[in-house]
């Protein structure tokens, strides 16, 4: 293997299977909930590329997260919290470290693949963000320049029953960073999460988010990847009591030789309960990749489930590939609906006639597709400041800085 | 005076059955102020004309040229041509998902005059004409042309005539699909923006009932990509009770 990878952008032929098959009658799980699962790495065999959940990532670019040793130690952060309204500060949302042993890890969600393994048998302490109250508020963690070493880490955030406010986890800086994040949310609580993923061009950064929601809570849960050479959120939503609802969200723009991946699941456990997925991407430059995988399950118990998911790729240059894989397992017949869609398109040259008729020069019309294709997530955050914030990152990003 | 001049414009498109010659030699002079009606059964060319002057890539000039004030229309991109002052009011304009009608007024009113508008100026003159074309002020805050109507597109696309104000329009079927008072609407908004810029229009239709709201000073019959005949206002009148038909039949024995 050469020493050094020009690219990440392209999983390798084997890992495609161009080999002969070897499985014998091996027989692939077949329903979404009953994977494999484990919080011991050495539960996992060593990462080939072939399984499912690897078959689309350049594993060869993380063995160490998947198979070496982890530094579990404390990651350092930065914390602001503010009212959502004025922005002066406020009260609400606390943030501490829990032992590993603690009661509260572990009530959301268990690894279903090696590097989340690794990263959970490895983590000394838990950071523990609570949310209490009823006003809303906004609370920025910041994770900046863990360094190139291979990292282990695991959060806990926890919205008290009834409590509303945001949360921002946020990577800027190098990163060699396997993770597990538990969201567990109270009944009646409404809490939005945003992991902001701006790494350094040379990051990697693979976590999954165990969501756990409550009788009637909400969750608008949003995956945002802009910078890092590869970036992998799996975030898994557990719809487990009568009423509860999730907004997924997501948003990714991939450069050359840039992977950013996404498999998300949606676990409808309960009756009532609502789900609206929707993942949007723009791909520009050679080797500029992206994954979505959405799973969906409604199971037996789930009536009355409401179901949505969505992904739209925006292929601005050739060299790119956009991988967009919609999943469907319905257990139970009685739901009020339940629906996927999936369009990787290329830039639409009517739109931008239209714009360019009107005067508007061409890398402006570009612009200002491609930002409206994107800002279409964005809207949904509600929050004012960040929203200002993602929308000068994608101009940022589209001028190729 | 401005004047917009077409000569001896051949035009192809490609398509899959091949290249296919659209316009034949198609000569039209349009002065500043005036109004010519392009009138014509489907497929005669019209609308081709429309998007060759407004440098749509899918139609390619073979032979003639297009003049705006002695300029060479046909080497300029679509973004010069529309900064140049031509406009074009779209047959069917597309959405723009995410892009809101103030955010895209505002883009297009900077980039035809090369520097911001001043913004209480713009701001009233946007509510304004909004308002004389009975468009709901919440329209300003949606998408462009996203869940719009085909009556509501359409007063979007005058909206944009009256407040960019071009030298010279191409209204391309602009009263198909609308029903009396959407055509009453947008018509008065044509005639609004001519009486302000006194710009010229070249109005393309199908049907002559637009032009009870829209006087032309000329009427130019199209058929099988030429123009077929030319007179005044007494043109259409005829054509509302005759038809296209003699000029097919003659177009037909000609072939």
């Amino acid at each position: 293997m050469p020493a050094q990878m020009t690219s990440t952008a392209m999983p390798t032929a084997e890992q495609h299977g161009f080999r002969p098959h070897s499985d014998g009658a091996f027989v692939p799980v077949q329903t979404r909930s009953e994977r494999f699962r484990s919080v011991n790495v050495e539960d996992f065999a060593p990462v080939t590329g072939r399984e499912h959940e690897w078959k689309l990532s350049p594993v060869a670019a993380f063995a160490d997260l998947t198979s070496g040793v982890l530094d579990g130690s404390r990651v350092e952060i930065e914390t602001t919290v503010r009212h959502a309204q004025d922005g002066a500060d406020a009260t609400g949302v606390d943030v501490s470290w829990i032992g590993r042993d603690d009661a509260r890890v572990g009530r959301t969600g268990i690894p279903e693949e090696r590097a989340s393994a690794n990263a959970w048998s490895t983590f000394g302490e838990a950071l523990l963000i609570t949310v209490t109250g009823e006003d809303e508020k906004t609370a920025a963690v910041t994770r900046h320049g863990l360094g190139d070493a291979p990292r282990a880490a695991h959060t806990v955030i926890e919205a008290a029953p009834n409590s509303r406010g945001l949360i921002v986890l946020r990577g800027t800086g190098e990163a060699r960073l396997s993770e597990n994040v538990e969201i567990v949310v109270g009944e009646g609580a409404s809490l939005t999460v945003v992991s902001l993923q701006e790494w350094s061009d040379d990051a990697v950064h693979l976590a999954s988010h165990f969501a756990r929601l409550g009788r009637d809570s909400f969750l608008k849960h949003i995956v945002v990847s802009l910078g890092g050479k590869v970036v992998r959120v799996n975030p898994s939503t557990h719809l487990a009591e009568q009423g509860s609802d999730v907004e997924a969200l997501g948003l990714y723009f991939a450069d050359a030789g840039q992977h950013l991946e996404q498999q998300v699941f949606v676990h409808h456990d309960a009756p009532h309960t609502r789900s609206r997925v929707t993942y949007k991407g723009a791909l520009q430059g050679a080797g500029a990749r992206t994954v979505w995988v959405g799973d969906v399950l409604i199971g037996n118990a789930a009536v009355g489930t409401d179901s949505y998911e969505q992904n739209r790729n925006l292929v601005l240059t050739d060299g790119t590939r956009a991988d967009s894989v919609p999943n469907l397992e319905i257990e139970t017949g009685d739901i009020e609906g339940a629906g996927h869609a999936s369009a990787t398109g290329r830039f639409d040259d009517e739109q931008l006639f239209y714009l360019m008729a009107r005067g508007i020069r061409e890398d402006e019309a570009r612009r200002l597709v491609v930002r409206g294709f994107l800002t279409e997530v964005v809207q949904k955050i509600g929050s004012p400041d960040l929203e200002k914030r993602l929308i000068a990152a994608i101009e940022a990003e589209l001028e190729g800085r | 005076m401005s004047v917009l001049e077409i000569k001896n414009l051949h035009v192809n498109v490609e398509t899959d059955q091949g290249t296919r010659e659209i316009l034949r030699g198609v000569d039209l002079v349009v002065n500043e102020g005036e109004i010519h009606a392009i009138m014509g059964p489907n497929g005669s060319g019209k609308s081709t004309l429309a998007y060759t002057i407004a440098g749509h890539p899918k139609y390619h000039v073979v032979q003639g040229e297009i003049l705006l004030d002695g300029e060479n229309v046909l080497k300029m991109t679509v973004d010069a041509r529309a900064r140049a002052g031509l406009f074009l009011a779209m047959q069917y304009p597309v959405e723009i998902p995410g892009v809101t009608v103030t955010n895209f007024l505002r883009t297009a009113k900077t980039a035809i005059d090369g520097e911001a508008p001043a913004i209480r100026g713009w701001v009233k003159d946007v509510r304004e004409s909004m308002s004389n074309l009975k468009m709901d002020s919440a329209f300003a805050e949606r998408n462009v042309n996203e869940g719009f109507s085909g009556g509501e597109k359409k007063r979007n696309e005058i909206l944009q005539l009256e407040l960019l104000k071009p030298r010279f329009a191409v209204l391309d079927e602009t009263d198909s699909g609308l029903d009396v008072d959407a055509l009453r609407i947008v018509s008065e908004g044509v005639n609004r923006a001519k009486a302000n810029t006194g710009l010229g229009i070249l109005l393309i239709t199908h049907y002559t009932r637009i032009l009870r709201y829209i006087t032309p000073d000329f009427v130019h019959v199209f058929v099988g990509g030429r123009i077929a005949e030319q007179g005044g206002r007494e043109l259409a009148d005829r054509l509302e009770e005759e038809g296209y038909d003699r000029f097919q039949v003659a177009e037909a024995a000609a072939e």
